[in-house]
């Protein structure tokens, strides 16, 4: 395999980007940009769809692996994949597409720039999940930050620049001890190689600082409470096509590096602050879900449940069980999908009716009977109901979670009840109920573009929510040999204790 | 006479001084001239250092003058940013009516000052040269003599220069006293036994170095002389001595005093955590672009420093590289000021940029590019600059001054993202002028394309400095 097909799949929306800048803008509807944009980000969609056909999903080593040398022979440029980031790839170039499309609902003015940025995240967000050398995935990590400061702070609501400050400067302070981390890791072992790391390891008596250093920064990303403070913010002020990056692909980051770091190059730590993960995730799923019960505002009634939903993600990945594994992954790009579509849903009323509080809204069924339908379909994906995406993930996950500790897997139960009482109650009172508010009446059932981005995302959903095993099969060569590696390097440390 | 060769630079530039001089005083109205003609002597200049620097190393008089690659590739940078300080700065001395013969001259004068200081190996040729840059930049500081603040800013700094002088020449004598040679090689010979009056001597040495370099806590001139000169001489102010500082920093550091690192490592960690941490905090309240830079210059330092407190090659090539980036993101920032303008005027405070994005596109996009590489956000070349110098440090296991240092990095990012959110989030203001003279507009879009562009081949400077050896 010659052809560079993963620095292809970063640099596309790059150079689409570098196109729009220079295209005259036709008329100041910026028509042609966006057909610019949705073209270029379909068609990487195609070429990691193609990525994932040649991929070989029974293979657990590192595909289409590009080594250049980069940083004067010490740091290489490297990017591969494998089962595990396939679809975190594929997931980033199929949220792109239809935040285009529902771009110019919500975003009015500098169309162009908008794009442009969204183009440029896109490429880090492939970055981060295909490089495979810790500083080129720091670089792609921390470069994200850029595009989305400016998405919140220009495009974003009334406290649009509080929020875009407190992103940035939360998710900055996290990740420069991370960097600290990387740069030790260099000098303790020579080498900054993802692979290489794997086949070496690190010595027992640093994994633990570096494993906290990883931490900070993948708890302020995911975000783990007490850090989320800032997600709620960011995604009440983020524009919806903001607010759905995030969402879907940005926090996703963090659970990734959970997965491909925190477990394959510092399992004896991992180990060892298994139990202050499941505190925090427990805290996280618990705590946030009675927080979101309480929301008087969409928006961050949803951003309150993504919190809770990672918080499954990382009780999942803690495990250290294939289920727990697989079930956090699956959860991942099943909450990557149902919260994208949740939050599309809030845009298709809030762009309507211009307010997200939800006791404005109220018996949206009787004028908006399309949009409760699919609106539906998304509130069970989120609550877990069997026969959707969200189901699979929980299920797995508190499966591995109740093999590992009961006690935490109960608990963790609750969560699922939890889960289904504020989500259900959000339909109820805009969906169902009295249509108080007149105003309501004027709105207009779901538009072309609409139907076209949530039809996308209802299908993948219920598609995977039935019929799971071309995702599982995917991960599971990869999930398996994580595990084996992280087992084996447990033994050898038990070991040389010994 | 072959040792002339070697210091052919220093001659020219010394020949082509008097000669605008001359020049000067008996043709009229020849300030336009003379500039021009100093940018061309410049451009020699670097023609001829680049020339020279195939060599090895060469002791010339007596011992009393190097050069060598460091001091070459010093020169190089010195100037050739000296170059684009004379390219942007043309029209805006011209509009603030400072074109006059005196300021081409001066500023060729301080670079003459510099690059002996630069090749300097011996205390006095070094004190010759460090007092001829600090003259001329009295004078510079001061040019626009008929603002409060100018007039303020010189005298400022030449009270506080002049003491600093005067603390370093204690500082020489004592270490001459000690090691009974102004020699930096026979300095280091003598100076092998631990001794009171040596160590007092590099405490006094570091404290004026550290004036120049304006480096916490003898940064206090820092903002009043960036914000009172006229804006060119405080682009000149923020790079060119910053280099011959540094590398005179190195100069010591690591020739007279290499024994005696256990003394001088504790007070170098000391100062630039200062730096960093005081420039970070200070210039969050700020209202006036070129203080804050002067805050954000002296928290850079504090980084250039770091690397120096490491002790080790690796941490002396990773301070040069960080001042050569500082130096374009420098340049690309200053270039963004110069294009502030209205009606003859020039605007210097943030909220001046209010909006500026909605008319300006390109030129907020620079300034975007070089804020976020001046807080040190990947992938922008500041980043780099920042990750050599944390690469040497943590090899070094101080992970004290990592830790502090990056955290630093976080408080200066809300000062850089508080002008972006000036520049983008705002609402608009007044239109500024759109035409620019071109060494302007070349300039920016050099320093802004290298900024961005820099982690496509990040080994570039990397392998350059890497020659360098010092220890």
């Amino acid at each position: 395999m010659n052809f560079p097909i993963l620095s292809s799949l970063i640099l596309l929306p790059t150079i689409g980007a570098l196109f729009i800048l220079f295209t005259k803008s036709s008329s100041g509807k910026y028509q042609s940009s966006k057909y610019v944009a949705l073209f270029i980000s379909l068609a990487n969609f195609l070429l990691s769809l193609y990525l994932w056909h040649v991929f070989d999903k029974n293979s657990v080593d590192f595909q289409f692996v590009e080594n250049r040398e980069w940083l004067s022979g010490f740091i290489n440029y490297k990017v591969g994949i494998d089962g595990i980031s396939i679809l975190f790839i594929i997931l980033t170039t199929f949220i792109t597409p239809i935040c285009i499309i529902s771009v110019n609902a919500t975003i009015t003015n500098r169309l162009k720039d908008f794009l442009i940025a969204i183009l440029i995240m896109e490429t880090f967000m492939i970055g981060v999940f295909c490089s495979l050398d810790l500083v080129v995935f720091y670089l792609f990590f921390e470069a994200g930050l850029i595009p989305m400061f400016l998405i919140i702070g220009i495009w974003g609501g009334e406290r649009r620049v509080y929020s875009a400050f407190k992103f940035f400067l939360y998710t900055l302070l996290g990740s420069v001890l991370m960097l600290v981390a990387i740069i030790s890791i260099y000098w303790i072992t020579g080498t900054t190689d993802v692979e290489k790391l794997y086949e070496l390891g690190i010595n027992a008596e640093y994994q633990n600082l570096l494993w906290l250093a990883f931490f900070s920064s993948f708890a302020v990303k995911t975000p783990m409470w007490p850090v989320h403070t800032w997600l709620p913010d960011a995604h009440v002020e983020a524009p919806t096509v903001g607010s759905v990056l995030l969402a879907a692909i940005l926090l996703k980051m963090a659970g990734y590096g959970f997965i491909r770091f925190s477990l394959g190059l510092f399992p004896i730590a991992s180990e060892n602050f298994t139990m202050l993960v499941y505190i925090l995730s427990l805290i996280a799923i618990i705590y946030t879900s009675l927080v979101a019960l309480m929301q008087e505002d969409m928006k961050k009634l949803i951003a309150y449940s993504s919190v809770a939903h990672m918080g499954f993600v990382t009780l999942g990945i803690f495990t250290m069980t294939q289920q727990g594994i697989e079930g956090s992954i699956f959860q991942m790009i099943s909450h990557g999908l149902v919260s994208a579509a949740l939050f599309l849903s809030v845009g298709v009323v809030y762009e309507r009716h211009h307010t997200r509080l939800i006791n404005k809204y109220g018996g949206l069924v009787s004028i908006m009977p399309r949009y409760a339908i699919v609106f539906m379909v998304f509130t069970l994906g989120a609550l877990g109901l069997p026969g959707t995406t969200g189901f699979i993930g929980e299920f797995l996950i508190l499966m591995g979670a109740f093999e590992k500790n009961i006690l935490v897997a109960m608990i963790a139960s609750l969560g699922v009840i939890l889960g289904a009482a504020y989500m259900l109650w959000l339909f109820k009172r805009v969906v169902f109920g009295e249509m108080n508010n007149q105003e309501l009446k004027s709105m207009k059932d779901l538009k072309t573009f609409e139907i076209i981005t949530l039809s996308a995302l209802v299908i993948p959903i219920l598609f995977f929510g039935f019929y799971p095993e071309p995702l599982m099969n995917s991960i599971e060569a990869s999930v398996e040999n994580t595990l084996n590696m992280y087992n084996f390097d447990l033994i050898n440390n038990l070991a040389s204790k010994d | 006479m072959e040792n002339f060769q070697y210091i052919l630079p220093e001659i020219f530039i010394s020949i082509s001084i008097m000669l605008f001089l001359l020049v000067g005083v008996f043709k009229k109205n020849s300030a336009s001239l003379i500039y021009n003609l100093s940018n061309i002597s410049l451009l020699i200049l670097l023609a001829l250092i680049i020339n020279l620097s195939s060599l090895d190393t060469i002791y010339l008089f007596n011992d009393s003058y190097l050069i060598d690659n460091l001091s070459n590739y010093m020169k190089i940078i010195l100037v050739g940013s000296g170059i684009f300080v004379m390219l942007t700065g043309s029209k805006y001395i011209q509009v603030i009516n400072l074109n006059k013969i005196e300021y081409p001259i001066l500023i060729l004068s301080s670079i003459l000052g510099m690059m002996i200081m630069i090749s300097s190996n011996d205390l006095i040729v070094f004190y010759m040269g460090l007092e001829l840059q600090s003259l001329a930049l009295y004078v510079l500081a001061s040019f626009n003599r008929d603002n409060l603040l100018s007039t303020e800013s010189g005298l400022k700094y030449f009270v506080l220069s002049a003491l600093s002088s005067g603390l370093l020449l204690y500082g020489c004598s004592l270490t001459y006293g000690f090691s009974e040679s102004t020699n930096f090689d026979q300095i280091l010979i003598n100076s092998t036994e631990f001794n009171y009056g040596t160590t007092f001597g590099i405490v006094f040495i570091l404290v004026g170095l550290a004036f120049k370099i304006s480096a916490v806590p003898f940064h206090m001139w820092a903002p009043d002389v960036y914000q009172g000169s006229p804006t060119s001489v405080t682009l000149f102010f923020a790079i060119l001595p910053k280099i011959a500082a540094l590398s005179v920093f190195i100069k010591f550091l690591y020739t007279p005093f290499a024994n005696m690192n256990d003394q001088w490592q504790t007070i170098i960690v000391f100062i630039s955590i200062a730096s960093m941490i005081f420039g970070a905090v200070a210039a969050i309240g700020q209202k006036n672009l070129k203080r804050l830079i002067a805050y954000s210059s002296i928290s850079h330092m504090g980084y250039a420093l770091a690397g120096l407190a490491t002790v080790s090659n690796q941490g002396i090539q990773s301070s040069i590289t960080y001042i050569s980036i500082y130096l374009v993101m420098n340049l690309a920032f200053f270039s963004c000021l110069f294009m502030l303008k209205r009606d003859d005027k020039y605007y210097e405070n943030i909220e001046d940029l209010s909006g500026l994005s909605k008319k300006h596109p390109i030129l907020s996009f620079s300034l975007l590019i070089v804020l976020f590489s001046l807080a040190g956000i990947p992938p922008l070349a500041g980043f780099f600059a920042k990750f050599y110098v944390f690469l040497a440090v943590i090899e070094q296991s101080m992970y004290f001054l990592a830790i502090v240092g990056l955290l630093a990095t976080v408080v200066a990012a809300f000062y850089y993202l508080r002008i972006i959110k000036i520049i983008y989030f705002d609402p608009e203001k007044e239109e500024y002028e759109t035409s620019h003279n071109l060494g302007l507009k070349i300039t920016l879009a050099i320093s802004t394309i290298f900024i961005l562009a820099y982690f496509l081949y990040p080994s570039g400077i990397t392998e350059i400095v890497s020659k360098i050896t010092m220890i």
